[in-house]
């Protein structure tokens, strides 16, 4: 489905990521792990247009789609969400999902000052499934509610349902659980695998090792900004490299 | 967690929630309908009428600043062309008022498209400078360009006409103009309400999340910046035949100025806010005339003192303070 090949991105002298490739596979739950500052969110940047790649390709179905904006990566089925949620607090929360469904709805200026036939029932029911999917990432609660009254949490959850009101091909999840309790991180890893199996093929940034180990099929571990293994979960866990890199660093903090 | 499944709403509430909607925008025409039998004589008409175009424009410039968050310090210039506009082809090409209208508002919304294009890349400060510069470079065109518009003396603006319907004296203006307002407050609240609306609003408050789910970020400024420069063509057009008479200070940065102010003092993102900021800041000239000399230190008391004190605009945070009464 995605195809990414020697991609790399520096700045100022420091390549954040550098000759990275590896495929994402239509379906399937993916991760991309590695110690702080190993490049994961700069390789989400390049992936979902907010930064343009120094040189390297990025194939969407067999299309080149490096250098693409936000919105036409959007056009084309991808959606994410951000390590730190971009909502907007000037909006209720039911409008901040109902604008995912944005490319689907009728955007014309003067369609929305006559208010057209058909436009207020549509927009109407795209609220109506806003409704719906923030009870399905179990902000239920926060149906009414304005996005600035939304603790972090709930915010994070709003961000999937924003990205699934898109009903995107692509997924990509930055952080899901960065900042969440035990309790709510289960609960994300249990909603990104209720994604994986209505077949959402997702991507995750995460640092939560026990929410990768459990959710993804496939695991890509970057260090230094360079890909160090990839696999299934029990192949880098058993990675001599990635122990000594990723998850000893890991054991001496703990 | 437990989710609370959302109330689905009755097709009973959804039309008393349109009622409900709908009332504040029914009150007001009705009362817009009223007022000419309480105005005692043409100077107060005269007001109301000022008080509804400014009304208008303010309506169509929140759509930029305070819905998309865009900021606009060059708006006059496009009143001042449009009432130009209006002048020039009628009054020296002899065309009908209202083609010389939808031409004025034509080339006036294709000017503010291609300038946009350039200048809406940019951001904050820098896009009040742009804009700034815009505003400028109009009225000093306007003065200089004698030959065509009479330079600093102005020009002279014949009677409107529609469809052979002449539209002369305070009274005929006031109905025309309280009409264009109250569609303006239709069709804003509308637009707001819709799809591009909260496009918009969602730029405001985050453009990376509204880029990510597909809006096109710089397509969208430019259209509500052209929307907005094109309402106030319109009424540019339709002040010149009213008043009769046009000068470049009506594309003026302090022409300018004064409307932006009207959005931020009657509220951001709010269209009532717009109405009442038109109308304060409106009326003030004519309150304050009895503080002789010291009216402009009064009108800066009253800014900033809703700048401390209603730092969101009177109506956004009257409605606020209301509503956690309630509560």
């Amino acid at each position: 489905m995605l195809r990414v090949e020697n991609l790399t991105k520096s700045f100022g002298g420091v390549a954040a990521v550098s000759q990275v490739s590896f495929d994402v596979a239509e379906g399937a739950i993916h991760a991309v792990i590695g110690p702080n500052g190993a490049g994961k969110t700069t390789l989400f940047n390049l992936i979902t247009g907010v930064y343009a790649p120094d040189c390297g390709s990025i194939r969407l179905r067999g299309e080149e789609v490096a250098g693409l904006a936000p919105e036409s990566l959007a056009r084309r089925g991808v959606s994410r969400t951000f390590q730190n949620p971009q909502v907007s607090m000037n909006l209720s929360a039911i409008e901040n999902v109902t604008l995912g469904a944005h490319l689907r709805l009728n955007s014309s200026l003067l369609a929305g000052m006559a208010r057209w036939r058909g436009l207020a029932a549509r927009d109407r029911a795209a609220r109506e499934e806003a409704a719906e999917l923030l009870a399905f990432v179990g902000c239920g609660a926060y149906v009414g509610a304005e996005a600035r009254a939304m603790p972090y949490g709930a915010l994070k959850r709003l961000e999937i349902a924003r990205a699934l009101a898109a009903e995107p091909k692509l997924l990509f999840l930055d952080e899901p659980a960065a900042g969440l309790n035990h309790t709510e991180t289960d609960e994300i890893g249990g909603l990104i695998g209720e994604l994986g199996r209505r077949g959402v093929t997702i991507v995750l940034v995460e640092h939560d090792m026990k929410l990768v180990m459990n959710v993804s099929e496939h695991i890509v571990v970057l260090d230094y900004g360079k890909k160090l293994a990839e696999g299934t979960p029990d192949e880098v866990r058993r990675n001599p490299e990635v122990i000594a890199a990723y998850l000893g660093a890991e054991h001496e903090e703990a | 967690m437990t989710a609370a499944s959302p109330p689905s709403p009755t097709v009973a509430s959804r039309a008393s929630r349109w009622a409900f909607a709908r009332a504040p925008t029914i009150v007001f025409a009705a009362a817009l309908v009223v007022l000419p039998l309480v105005l005692p004589n043409a100077y107060y008409f005269d007001v109301a009428i000022r008080i509804a175009i400014n009304a208008t424009l303010v309506i169509a410039l929140n759509l930029l600043i305070g819905y998309t968050g865009q900021i606009s310090l060059g708006h006059a210039a496009f009143f001042g062309l449009g009432a130009y506009g209006s002048a020039i082809l009628v009054g020296e090409f002899n065309w009908p008022p209202g083609a010389a209208l939808v031409a004025s508002a034509t080339l006036v919304g294709a000017l503010a498209f291609v300038v946009g294009r350039a200048i809406l890349r940019l951001e904050g400060q820098y896009l009040a400078m742009a804009t700034l510069g815009l505003g400028v470079i109009a009225s000093i065109a306007l003065s200089n360009e004698v030959a065509l518009t009479g330079g600093p003396d102005g020009m002279s603006v014949p009677d409107f006409s529609l469809l052979g319907l002449r539209v002369v004296g305070e009274k005929a203006w006031y109905w025309a103009f309280a009409a264009t307002l109250v569609a303006a407050i239709v069709l804003a609240g509308n637009l707001v309400d819709s799809p591009a609306g909260r496009a918009l609003r969602a730029l405001h408050g985050s453009e990376t999340a509204a880029r990510a789910v597909g809006v096109d970020a710089s397509a969208f400024k430019i259209r509500v910046f052209t929307l907005s420069a094109t309402v106030a063509a319109v009424m540019g057009s339709l002040y010149a035949h009213y008043e009769g008479f046009v000068t470049p200070g009506l594309a003026g940065f302090s022409k300018s100025v004064e409307l932006v102010t009207m959005v931020v003092v009657g509220g951001m993102a709010s269209i009532w806010g717009s109405v009442l900021g038109a109308a304060l800041f409106s009326l003030a000239p004519e309150l304050l005339a009895r503080f002789e000399g010291y009216e402009t230190i009064a009108f800066g008391v009253i800014l900033v003192a809703t700048m401390i004190f209603l730092p969101r605009g009177i109506a956004p945070s009257l409605a606020a303070r209301l509503r956690r009464k309630d509560s």
